[in-house]
Formats: structure tokens, C-alpha cells, sequence
């Protein structure tokens, strides 16, 4: 088996121990205000830096390329409340008409 | 059946709709970061949790180790557990019925089910709109998935673009508090100075410690409500 679908299988199977854990752990354990802290601040944190990372990253290095457009793009569509598929498809489309233009 | 419950009916069929988009997104994006497409149709019936999903798609795709991957999704969806401890008094599930219920628990069926008046009308929230976004969401992957499996260069029509907009649609909901936006601010920041020191996929994770490092301190005023959740 390869190493992504090790990784898959590690994913599917403690995502579910996740999921299950708020149905099985005592509620005092993840009641704590810490604790429920965290886990509003974790994802946040998570996201944001995937969306830096994705747009600027290239391997080890930091690029301003076309996905840059791309990513303006999906601030001004977010900003007028464009659903989920206008932002992504048009973020993209942004992206290959910059790279058309380029050359 | 009650008015009452087709109306949640209806609503949680909405939902199943409405978040299958993102499901086409997935599968599409899954397949251009160098998934398969049985690796795409795997993540989405077995881990079913959008984030976590995208996560790892978007980590790998950039040249992560698949190991730092496992681990942002696996952070992402801790806050499911946090749903299922708000979900089990309400649906008092027991035996099968709380296995299927736990994996059924996401961003989505948790929020049409609490924002129900009554227990009832939550039970149905919640099965209905965790069943229909299953579907929903599984079709929609393998949709995606098999449309762009047909591309050969799936970066001529800016694909690695759409994997930033697709992490920041789904954060976008959160950033309402100065506190969230101060976290993704210094989340962000952190990630891209970290990138050139580290292997690709670290500093995804090193930039969680921002979150920690913010939620650690106790307030100061004495008497807080912990904050409410946002499930949108």
C-alpha cells in the first residue's frame, strides 16, 4: 500500500474516532473553556495558513504568481457573498487568464 | 408526517444540495493534486468531513510528506468531536444507531439539528441532513473527481489556484471576531515565513501554535461564557 493511502486510512479511521469521542467521552472533559477555545481558534489558524501556503508557496520557496490573481479574486467574490463554487471556479479562471496573458 | 418535519425535511435537502458543490469542488481538486479517483471517492465516503478532506489534498498537492497531511486534517476535525458532545443529548442514540450517528456528524447536520425548537424536530434535522449530504457530497466527488481525471494539465485552467479559494471560502464564516482574524492574520504570516526553513507541510502545523498560543491564557474578566461556535 502506498504512502497516501496510509494516510487516507489514518485519516478516515481517526476522524471517526473524533467524531465518535463527543458521543463516548464524559461531557466535563471537553466542556473545559480551554479546551473549547482551542478548538475554535485550531481551525481558524489551520485554514489560514493553508490558504497562504497554497497560494504563495512553491515547494521550499515563496512565489507571486497567477494564483495570487486568483486569490483576489476570491476576497472580492467572499466580500459580495458569491457561493462556494462562483469563488473557487472563478479564482481559477482568474488564474488561467493571467497565465493565458503571460504567456 | 408533520408540516413541521417536511419543513426540516426541505431544509436539510437544501443543505445536502447546496454543500454537494463543494463536494465537486473536492473531487475535482483531489484529482488535479495528483489523487485517484478511488483515493477521492475513499476520503469522501470514509472520512466525510470537507475540511479535513481538502486538507489533506492541499498539503500533498504542494509537496507535503502525506504524513504532515494526516495530521492537518486530523487537527481540522477535532472540533467534530466537539459537535457529537452537543449532539448526544439530544439524539440519545445508542448501540448502531450512535456509530452511524457519529459519522453522520459534521459542520452541517449539526447546525440544522441544534437550531431546532424541539428534540423531534432536531432527530430529523439531523438524520436528514447528514443523510442527504452524504449523497450529495459522494456524488458529487466522483463527479468531480472523473471530470478532471479527463485534463492532462490541470494548471492551464488555474486549478492550483482554486485549492487557495477553497481554503479561504471555508475559512471566511469564522473571520467575524477581531480574535479569529488576529489568529488567521498571525496563522498566515507564520506559515509563509516558516515555509522556506522548514519541509513543506510543517509549517501548516507549526502555524496551529498560534491558536494555542492565543486560547491558552485564561480571560481576565472572571465570569465568561465560553464562545459560541460558529457551524456555518
Amino acid at each position: 500500500m502506498s504512502e497516501l493511502w496510509w494516510a487516507i486510512a489514518a485519516v478516515a479511521v481517526g476522524g471517526y474516532a473524533l467524531k465518535a469521542s463527543g458521543y463516548f467521552v464524559p461531557q466535563r472533559v471537553l466542556e473545559r473553556p480551554r479546551v473549547t477555545r482551542i478548538a475554535l481558534l485550531t481551525p481558524v489558524a489551520l485554514l489560514a495558513a493553508l490558504t497562504a501556503v497554497q497560494v504563495f508557496g512553491a515547494g521550499q520557496g515563496l512565489v507571486l504568481d497567477a494564483r495570487a490573481a486568483g486569490l483576489a479574486f476570491a476576497v472580492v467574490a467572499l466580500l459580495l457573498r458569491a457561493p462556494f463554487l462562483v469563488v473557487v471556479v472563478g479564482a481559477a479562471a482568474v488564474a488561467a487568464l493571467v497565465r493565458l496573458i503571460a504567456g | 408526517m408533520t408540516d413541521e418535519h417536511r419543513s426540516v425535511r426541505t431544509q436539510s435537502w437544501g443543505v445536502g444540495v447546496a454543500v454537494g458543490t463543494y463536494g465537486l469542488g473536492f473531487g475535482a481538486l483531489a484529482v488535479a493534486n495528483g489523487f485517484s479517483v478511488a483515493q477521492a471517492m475513499t476520503l469522501s465516503i470514509f472520512v466525510f468531513t470537507g475540511a479535513s478532506q481538502f486538507a489533506l489534498v492541499g498539503v500533498v498537492g504542494a509537496g507535503g510528506a502525506a504524513a504532515s497531511g494526516a495530521a492537518a486534517a486530523l487537527a481540522l476535525g477535532s472540533r467534530n468531536a466537539f459537535y457529537g458532545l452537543r449532539l448526544a443529548p439530544l439524539l440519545q442514540v445508542r448501540g448502531w444507531r450512535r456509530l452511524l450517528a457519529a459519522q453522520l456528524t459534521i459542520d452541517e447536520s449539526t447546525a440544522v439539528a441544534i437550531s431546532q425548537p424541539n428534540q423531534q424536530l432536531a432527530r430529523t434535522g439531523f438524520w436528514t441532513t447528514g443523510t442527504a449530504v452524504f449523497i450529495c457530497w459522494n456524488i458529487a466527488t466522483v463527479t468531480g473527481a472523473l471530470a478532471v481525471d479527463q485534463i492532462s494539465d490541470p494548471k492551464v485552467i488555474g486549478l492550483d489556484a482554486a485549492v487557495g479559494a477553497a481554503f479561504l471560502a471555508l475559512l471566511w464564516p469564522q473571520l467575524t471576531t477581531g480574535t479569529t482574524r488576529a489568529v488567521a492574520a498571525g496563522a498566515a504570516a507564520l506559515a509563509l515565513v516558516l515555509t522556506p526553513l522548514l519541509p513543506p507541510g510543517i509549517p501548516v502545523l507549526a502555524a496551529a501554535a498560534v491558536a494555542l498560543l492565543i486560547a491558552w491564557p485564561e480571560p481576565r474578566r472572571a465570569p465568561q461564557q465560553p464562545p459560541e461556535r460558529s457551524l456555518e
